[in-house]
């Protein structure tokens, strides 16, 4: 059945809206980006050459076309700064969503068990840190954990260390910083799928002689999935682009792309590799979010 | 499947030995008690139905069977053992749900499969049984389908197949057929009536459809407020109701109040406020109250133009009672009555349409006389 028939025209419009906002905001300036990062830098403004002139007719377009070229790619894969950056981003991101789901799942779980009148206040209680900025939760940390900060202060009065530990500044931080600023988006998706579960179910699995412990495992764990997906996606590909977290509460002697890509854009003013730096970075959450697209269209296909 | 299934011989033992006895159970939810003191016999091969109307506690009882909520006072055996306090997983009864809670992200195969594989059962065996029971609720072909690509009248059965599996002691079905339309669901009814009697299993299912309850139950034990009103085969429970409230419950009723008058031959004279004296059998158990009820079905009254012809010299009193037709309904099979005595209390009455005729037998507004014997009648306590 067409479109035209299935729809009418102001649906067949708001239809539409949604892939004009994603050209508008996402492809164009994807365009920009990627023009400039088969772009030279040169010190002048801007600081990339060739830049396109419509006023100086198709010549010079064909020339400007002509200087593109791939290099600032070939220098990300021969400098081992930008590999070690991406698997650095990679692994931190693998490990923070690992812990994120160690930790959100059993939240989420407990959420969705709890009486219904209770449920909208824990809810609450998951997003109210959102109504702070995001920064400031970010600083308020680092006086937490700076050498006199509130941990330490609270460690030596239980007598647990006899002097002040290092926190800020160490890998530690970081993962603390994150799985904190990220754990509501580990826990909404999962709750959302965990509260459809229907009783019926584990009930049945108990009544067919499952411990309550399989009957997790076996039923409510696999029909959780779609929930557990959405989760590791919302919180891996953020985590992989992460600055500020990093940038404020981990050491500096190893850096995450997000931070090299800024460092090379703002300290080095060189625009075409960052762009280079952002068009990998790009390339690579895609694969997962394939992945997950294809997981989904797999399901919906068996539903059929 | 011939193999699958128990042999003839070993079915019919239905002794007296109660396979189930529910003891002086009670389960409150708060200050609500939902099942009060209830106590049951069920015995082995035998098809149960728990019967009542919504909150009677009929399905906490089931699910006190089934292990889902422990009893706050009383014992549950099953074959002597109590089980009040065992886990659902470690009970030898298994229970079809209503709606049949089939696992979404499992095949039909798997779905019956599951209890056999918590079972530690070898796979040859299991995949015996599996293709058995698929066979047995004509299955065939959709093992590897899921829930969703299933009609309602397959999730049923899937569902059927999955609770047999582990051959429980006690199948628990709770209002296993109330998602299906009305004819799949009298089809079903046939079909799970000749399973019970194939696998002398002793089924107990929960309804609040009399019908239903009358059609598959051997026996049927009726509900309200947490208790047991009567545990009766389905004529009894329809004949000889111990309750006016039964009664009305099961089935239409005509029902005059009244006080016994006077005593003779088993016969009771009972003037009753809107139907003058009634004449009625004296029921078995005596009635020690004199404030009482008579109770008349529909289709024990009967119409004619002038009363019954047989009346004349007959030494048996009939009942009769004249008045107007104020409605006429042909439901097909059969045709209602209303008609209103004299008195201007409304007496339904129903008759079988017997014979193919282009009208009803009486029209409103005709007048007519409304008879019964006093065996039609059923003396209640009120």
């Amino acid at each position: 059945m067409s479109i035209r028939r299935t729809f009418t025209r102001p649906a067949r419009i708001s239809a539409i809206a949604p892939y004009l906002w994603m050209a508008l905001f996402f492809l164009v300036p994807f365009g920009f980006v990627l023009k400039i990062s088969l772009s030279q830098t040169v010190i002048a403004q801007p600081p990339y050459a060739p830049v396109f002139d419509l006023a100086q007719g198709w010549a010079a377009i064909e020339a400007a076309l002509a200087a593109l070229s791939l290099d600032n790619f070939r220098l990300l894969v021969t400098d081992n700064l930008y590999v070690l950056s991406y698997l650095r981003s990679l692994f931190v991101a693998a490990v923070s969503t690992s812990i994120l789901l160690a930790i959100g799942y059993p939240i989420a779980y407990g959420m969705a068990r709890l009486p219904r009148r209770w449920q909208g206040l824990v809810m609450m209680l998951v997003i109210v840190p959102f109504w702070t900025s995001f920064l400031i939760r970010i600083y308020a940390w680092i006086n937490i954990l700076q050498h006199d900060g509130l941990l330490n202060k609270v460690l030596i009065a239980l007598h647990l260390v006899s002097a002040p530990v290092v926190w800020l500044s160490t890998d530690s931080a970081m993962y603390l910083g994150i799985v904190y600023s990220y754990l509501p988006f580990m826990i909404l998706p999962l709750y959302a799928t965990l509260a459809k579960m229907e009783p019926a179910w584990l009930e049945a699995a108990g009544d067919l002689g499952a411990s309550p412990w399989r009957t997790f495992w076996l039923v409510t764990f696999p029909l959780s999935l779609p929930g557990v997906g959405a989760g590791i996606l919302l919180c891996f590909i953020p985590i992989v682009g992460e600055f500020v977290i990093p940038d404020l509460l981990a050491g500096s002697n190893s850096m995450m792309i997000g931070q090299t890509l800024w460092l090379e854009f703002f300290t080095n003013k060189d625009w075409p590799v960052a762009s280079a730096a952002a068009v990998v970075l790009l390339l690579l959450l895609l694969a997962p979010l394939w992945f997950y697209d294809r997981l989904q269209r797999r399901q919906l296909e068996d539903a059929r | 499947m011939a193999d699958e299934l128990p042999k003839p011989e070993l079915l019919a033992t239905a002794t007296d030995v109660p396979l189930l006895r529910i003891d002086a159970v009670v389960k409150k939810f708060g200050r609500f008690k939902a099942v009060d003191r209830l106590s049951l016999d069920i015995r082995a091969g035998e098809f149960f139905a728990l019967l009542g109307p919504s909150g009677c506690g009929k399905t906490t009882l089931l699910r006190m069977i089934a292990g889902f909520e422990t009893p706050d006072e009383g014992r549950i055996l099953l074959d002597g053992k109590d089980i009040a306090q065992v886990l659902p997983h470690r009970r030898p009864v298994n229970m079809m749900f209503q709606n049949y809670a089939l696992f979404p992200h499992l095949t039909v195969r798997e779905n019956i499969a599951f209890g056999l594989k918590r079972a530690g059962m070898a796979r040859a065996e299991m995949d015996k049984r599996v293709a058995g029971l698929a066979a047995l609720l004509k299955l065939q072909g959709l093992e590897k389908r899921r829930p969703d690509q299933l009609s309602g009248g397959q999730k049923q059965r899937v569902a059927l197949a999955r609770a047999l599996a582990r051959r429980p002691q006690v199948l628990l079905l709770d209002e296993p057929l109330a998602a299906l339309d009305k004819k799949l669901r009298e089809s079903t009814q046939l079909e799970l009536m000749e399973l019970q009697r194939r696998l002398g299993m002793t089924f107990i299912i929960v309804t609040h459809d009399q019908e239903e309850a009358m059609t598959v139950a051997h026996r049927i034990g009726v509900m309200d407020g947490g208790r047991l009103e009567q545990v009766a085969t389905p004529r009894e429970l329809y004949e000889a109701p111990n309750s006016r409230w039964i009664a009305e419950f099961v089935g239409d009723v005509n029902v005059f109040e009244g006080e016994v008058a006077s005593r003779e031959a088993g016969r009771l004279t009972i003037s009753t406020k809107d139907g003058g004296a009634i004449v009625a059998a004296e029921p078995r158990q005596p009635i020690t109250n004199t404030a009482i009820c008579v109770a008349i079905r529909p289709e024990k009254v009967k119409l004619s133009r002038r009363g019954p012809v047989s009346d004349a010299g007959n030494a048996h009193a009939i009942n009769r009672l004249e008045g107007i037709i104020t409605e006429v309904n042909y439901l097909g099979g059969l045709t209602t009555y209303k008609v209103k005595l004299d008195s201007g209390a409304v007496l339904r009455s129903s008759m079988a349409n017997t014979a193919r005729l282009e009208f009803d037998a009486y029209m409103a507004s005709q007048r007519v006389v409304a008879w019964f014997t006093p065996d039609d009648c059923v003396v209640l306590e009120r």
